[in-house]
């Protein structure tokens, strides 16, 4: 007799970097919670579990994402907080939390307390919900912190928005110490981006398009480092995206800063040149392929330069953490011309897959791949999730790293459709999800790279 | 610069004679004052118009205008992607009220001739319009007759006429071959 | 039938592949020298039939072109649509105000309700670069660009090339100055990569805050910049000494308005062509401008309407070079793309 709210993960390899595991192991749940992980298998152990058998493997603490747009309330056309959570669960992600830049912006108790309910009834994987900066998100006036801290937001922002008032800033950051919580700023100088719509450089040249400088970036995250320091509060800094920026966010970090910084998989993987819509392949004349929208994002795709330096910034420990900043939109956003475009990518079912690449070709360890996705954004929130330690959630992701597939959008869990990566082959991918200890995501790989 | 299978039907001098022939012709069927505007089609139309433009010269002291017309743009099957340019046409004169000839170098289809037609009604109204070719080679698809003929050449539809001129190829000659 | 000709054009000797029927023209980047060279010639034809008396052909009868024009435009949208009338084609004008379509939707509507009349071509100008390149995916019709944004004005680039070659033969090896707003100007991205294919040697002067931020002045563009080889020079004189064509761009107040210059004066002084700076270049140097132009600030009166200004042909040979564009991507037997490989005389 099988016990339901036993399980018994065996012989997968283990990768718990908050634990320091990694090794074959076993882990072991039961109601909901990690209640042990061992390294000998022992088959009388196993008595009244159900037995899942993960060889061949890898067995992740579940993914926390600290950066996603569920859409919901207000925009339920593009995505809702059930089908967000079930793309969140198709892309190992067991937590996500959600912007507040929704219709009525998460700016007070009311709102937010309606997402957590909604949440609870309608989303299969956890959701925290992150507050507004300022009131509206119109950057002018102070979102009530406290009493959106006291309705359980993991943090504030004005994602989407850039807090352009430097002395808002300050004072948000400054007046956040009284809850503790981090101060998310979306660092976008508009009028240095000059209307820009993907980056400046070679590419936006060719194709006529208005390009903002990476600088519209840098100095806005430079601002926000230097009032960080001058507050002695903590800044997250989201999407980092320009070497500028990273130059800064270290030499901050030198100095002491109470800093943190994201990076999405886009950043890290795609560059200026997959505006040419050939997947990043650069055409002797520009085709019928180009001004792909599904490319239009803020900050924009930037060059490969930039690439390489987030790639081992994140290595190198300087970028703490990834997260997808998955911004689900609907076809009548994409589908026209560059200029009218919607900004944003839907990132969750590909994230893991498309930088699972950085691992094959040794840009960084899978330790470190995994530490980025789940002890670090824990240690973040200051909760107790991403490891598989007795006692915490029983969030456990399933990777498959030989699996081979290519991406085809119209099988996401997600309403929209949205992505650069279609028809874009992967190797690894997630095949299960457990959260709480229910299994709530699970696919079988077509192919399998036995080579 | 003949392809191996090609075959002579007319050498230069054949090309000579044929031509002295119809302007000869054309003098006999057209009485002065009536004298002719000959008009050649593009491109070696032009040419075989020139030379009897000269003959006329010759033989009666007095030399008839010549124009030329390149008809591409009125043809009823599509030739866009034949790899020629299409080349300005030019009479220098009205042809209103005037007998023209026109002069092409080899009549087969007659959808050429068709077109021709079609064009030269839009630089005015001929009084008469004949046709001088150097090679009628049959399968005619439309109503088309050549009042002045250099030379019948039946032909198979596989088959190739290729004329030469001494001002574009280098030699007068008109050879026959297959289409490959 | 087709003869051998030793007069031949030189393309026609280039390759073996046959010229490619196209579907579209959306930018001269996509095309071949020979390619160009074919449509200067044809062109060169058409110019002709628009000095008869009856400028008629019934080449294009029964097709029907949509000029679709999202930007104020007479003089191009006139151009297009007498140049597909002289072809006989029927010419149906659409003007839209890209500002009052909101969104993409609309636009994409008005394409498909386009591609439920199953048009033969739509010429199309939009303020945002790329807008042909997305309506060629949703609709069959070729499409002509007339226009997109700041990206590209192929056209008007084949029209310049052709009426240079018309005044000074060959155009390899020939300087071709420009001078003005390149950041914002697709006539000025066009017209580099033409005359680049057909071997001129082209420069540029103008403004710092007028470039792209990526272009320095005084150095010479990488070929993976997509404008390989076009120098940036610091001063009009450098860029106009010696040259055969003199291409001056209309500069526009917004330019003023968004911080870029400091006044249109400046501007004029420092850069505004004037017969001072046209006695540098070469002595039959031909004076272009895209229109329409604003006398008094990048251009002259007297150097508008000098001996050496050919902007009146530029107009006319407008027409002529878009019968050759409409031609070619509408006439019968192109209606189908057919890719013939070399070696091969069937259609694929």
């Amino acid at each position: 007799m099988v016990a339901r709210n036993k399980l018994a993960i065996t012989g997968g390899r283990v990768i718990d970097p908050g634990e320091e595991i990694d090794q074959i192991s076993d882990v072991l749940i039961s109601n909901g919670r990690i209640e042990k992980v061992t390294r000998k298998t022992d088959e009388s152990k196993f008595d009244g579990y159900e037995v899942i058998d993960a060889t061949g493997m890898i067995i992740s603490p579940g993914f926390i994402d600290l950066h996603t747009h569920l859409r919901d309330p207000g925009q339920e056309w593009k995505e809702t907080i059930s089908s967000g959570t079930r793309a969140a669960a198709s892309g190992g992600f067991t937590t996500v939390c959600a912007m507040p830049n929704t219709d009525p912006v998460q700016d007070s108790a009311s709102t937010v307390e309606d997402v957590i309910r909604r949440a609870a009834l309608d989303g299969i994987v956890r959701v925290l919900p992150i507050g507004a900066i300022s009131v509206g998100q119109r950057g002018n006036q102070l979102a009530p912190m406290g009493e959106l801290a006291d309705a359980g937001v993991i943090g504030f922002s004005d994602d989407g928005n850039p807090v352009e008032d430097a002395n808002l800033m300050r004072q948000a950051l400054a007046y956040s110490a009284e809850v503790g919580l981090p101060v998310i700023n979306h660092a976008e100088d508009k009028k240095i981006a000059g209307g820009g719509v993907m980056t400046a450089g070679l590419v936006a040249t060719r194709l006529g398009l208005a390009g903002a400088p990476n600088e519209a970036e840098t100095a806005m995250v430079a601002r926000d480092l230097y009032l960080a320091e001058l507050t002695e509060t903590r800044l997250h800094i989201p999407h980092i995206s320009t070497i500028g920026s990273i130059e800064v966010l270290r030499s901050a970090k030198d100095r002491g800063v109470n800093v943190t910084a994201e990076v999405t998989p886009h950043h890290l993987t795609l560059n200026e040149e997959w505006v040419f819509g050939l997947k990043g392949e650069v055409p002797s004349s520009v085709g019928l392929q180009s001004y792909d929208t599904n490319t239009r994002v803020n900050p924009p795709l930037r060059s490969k330069a930039d690439v390489g330096a987030l790639v081992d910034a994140l290595r190198e420990g300087v970028i703490d953490i990834i997260a997808t900043d998955h911004a689900p939109h609907a076809a009548t956003d994409k589908v026209c011309t560059y200029n009218e475009a919607a900004p944003g990518i839907n990132a969750l079912e590909t994230a893991f897959s498309s930088v699972f690449v950085l691992v094959d070709s040794e840009k960084i360890s899978l330790v470190r791949l995994i530490e980025s996705l789940t002890t670090r954004p824990a240690s973040i929130l200051g909760r107790d999730l991403g490891r598989l330690r007795k006692g915490f959630p029983a969030d456990v992701t399933f990777i498959d790293p030989l699996a081979l597939w290519v991406v085809d959008p119209s099988t996401f869990a997600s309403k929209s459709v949205n992505t650069p990566l279609a028809g874009v082959e992967m190797t690894g991918q997630v095949v299960r999800t457990i959260y709480q200890g229910k299994t709530v995501f699970q696919s079988q790989p077509q192919v399998r790279n036995n080579g | 610069m003949a392809s191996g299978n090609n075959k002579v039907l007319l050498t230069g001098d054949g090309v000579r004679r044929a031509l002295t022939r119809i302007s000869h012709e054309i003098l006999e069927q057209n009485a002065a004052p009536d004298d002719p505007v000959l008009v050649g089609l593009q491109t070696r139309g032009v040419h075989l118009a020139r030379r009897i433009a000269e003959n006329i010269e010759h033989i009666e002291g007095y030399e008839p205008i010549v124009g030329s017309l390149d008809p591409r743009l009125w043809r009823d099957d599509p030739q866009v992607a034949s790899g020629q340019p299409l080349m300005p046409s030019d009479i220098p004169t009205s042809v209103d009220g005037r007998l023209v000839v026109i002069v092409d170098d080899v009549l087969y289809t007659g959808r050429t001739i068709r077109a021709a037609m079609e064009a030269l009604l839009d630089f005015g109204r001929a009084s008469r319009i004949q046709l001088a070719v150097l090679v009628d080679r049959g399968h005619r698809e439309l109503p088309i007759r050549p009042d002045f003929i250099g030379k019948n050449i039946p032909t198979s539809r596989g088959e190739r006429v290729q004329v030469r001129m001494l001002e574009i190829d280098g030699e007068d000659a008109v050879l026959i071959g297959e289409e490959h | 039938m087709a003869q051998q000709s030793t007069a031949s054009p030189s393309y026609l000797e280039q390759d073996a592949i046959a010229f490619q029927p196209r579907r579209h023209l959306l930018d001269v980047d996509d095309l071949s020298a020979s390619e160009i060279s074919g449509l200067l010639d044809t062109a060169k034809g058409m110019l002709e039939i628009t000095a008869r008396d009856v400028r008629k052909t019934p080449a294009l009868r029964g097709k029907t072109i949509i000029t679709m024009f999202f930007e104020n435009s007479t003089r191009t949208r006139v151009s297009f649509e007498q140049a597909g009338k002289i072809l006989g084609a029927d010419v149906i004008n659409i003007t839209a105000s890209a500002s009052s379509v909101s969104k993409g939707e609309s636009l994409l509507n008005t394409v498909k309700t386009l591609q439920a009349m199953q048009i033969d071509a739509l010429v199309v100008r939009h303020p945002h670069s790329g807008a042909p390149y997305f309506i060629s995916n949703h609709i069959d019709a070729s499409i002509v660009n007339a226009g997109d944004g700041t990206h590209a004005h192929p056209t008007q680039s084949i029209l310049d090339l052709f009426t240079v070659r018309a005044h000074l033969g060959n155009i390899s090896g020939k300087k071709i100055a420009i001078i003005g707003d390149i950041l914002y100007s697709r006539v000025a991205r066009s017209d580099i990569i033409a005359f680049q294919k057909m071997g001129a040697e082209v420069v540029v002067s103008c403004p710092n805050t007028l470039l792209p931020d990526e272009w320095e002045l005084g150095s010479t563009l990488a070929l993976e910049s997509g404008f390989g080889g076009l120098r940036l020079v610091k001063s009009v004189e450098e860029a106009v000494d010696g040259a055969d064509v003199v291409m001056p761009l209309r500069i526009q107040k917004e330019r003023q308005d968004a911080g870029r210059l400091p006044s249109l004066r400046e501007y004029s002084v420092r850069w505004g062509i004037n017969s001072q700076k046209m006695a540098l270049a070469n002595d039959a140097a031909l004076l272009l401008h895209p229109g329409p132009m604003n006398e008094g600030v990048e251009i002259s009166s007297e150097v508008a309407h000098g001996a050496q200004s050919v902007v009146e042909e530029q107009v006319r040979n407008g027409v002529a070079v878009r019968m050759a564009v409409l031609y070619t991507l509408c006439a019968p037997g192109n209606s189908v793309p057919v890719i013939r490989n070399a070696g091969s005389s069937e259609p694929n």
